[in-house]
């Protein structure tokens, strides 16, 4: 048995550091991402399976475009953010930040593709 | 001293012995469906790049996103993102305290579970 305290053994330990942060955002986008899911839905559903270019005129439109590219950046950062915790409850050491990386940067270039794409139709 | 049995705890939950409930189930698959929703996210910007390139390219995403195996994901996720939203409504009122209480929370466990069904036939229709 070792003489050490549940106070000494926490102490130098720091917080839980960016928790509170990490919860706030997911907070944040979940209710933006309440909003923005049903609006993307019935405009981007009745649009898929129809043709090119009924497509890229109707996301040249303000309306279907803008809430095209926010749903995408949104889901893809609360996304983000909900993978992290994921990961951080099966897979630990090594493999565990590699994995955590990966999804982070795949995120974030899934995110810039669909912006890219909204972008290039609608301008 | 406060660690006389430390490292010889039992785990929380206990998986091995654990009975499935209406909580626990709702709970995993609040996860499950939100991960899982990737694979028709990254399908839908790839719809978008490929609208964004030349008519050839769509043709090709769109004819994978409406295939059987494009209708079985789309349908799937969609009712994984109804599941996974009325979720997040549920833990949007637990962060306050609100519905914690066994019998609430199965009740919030059946309206999740049978709102998520509801609303994917619905979407399905109007579309």
């Amino acid at each position: 048995m070792r003489y050490l305290t549940d106070r000494k053994r926490a102490v130098g330990m720091g917080s839980a550091k960016t928790g509170t942060a990490h919860f706030w955002a997911m907070k944040v986008s979940s209710v933006a991402l309440l909003l923005l899911i049903p609006m993307f839905l019935f405009t981007f559903g009745p649009m898929l399976g129809e043709d090119h270019a009924t497509v890229v005129a109707y996301f040249a439109r303000p309306f279907p475009a803008i809430v095209a590219a926010l749903t995408i950046v949104v889901s893809f950062m609360h996304f983000k953010d909900g993978v992290q915790v994921l990961i951080e409850d099966y897979v630990h050491g090594l493999a565990q930040k590699i994995l955590i990386i990966l999804m982070i940067c795949l995120s974030y270039a899934a995110a810039a593709t669909g912006l890219f794409a909204i972008a290039r139709i609608a301008l | 001293m406060a660690d006389v049995n430390r490292g010889n705890r039992p785990l929380s939950p206990h998986m091995s012995i654990y009975r499935p409930q209406l909580t626990s189930i709702s709970s995993i698959l609040t996860r499950i469906t939100g991960n899982a929703i990737l694979l028709a996210a990254l399908l839908i910007v790839w719809w978008f790049l490929a609208a964004a390139t030349s008519p050839e390219y769509f043709a090709i995403a769109n004819g994978v996103l409406t295939s059987w195996f494009g209708d079985l994901v789309m349908f799937l996720s969609l009712w994984g993102l109804w599941y996974h939203t009325l979720a997040g409504i549920r833990h949007l009122i637990w962060d306050y305290a609100i519905g914690l209480d066994l019998d609430t929370a199965y009740k919030l466990g059946y309206a999740v579970i049978g709102g998520s069904v509801v609303l994917t036939l619905l979407t399905v229709a109007l579309i």
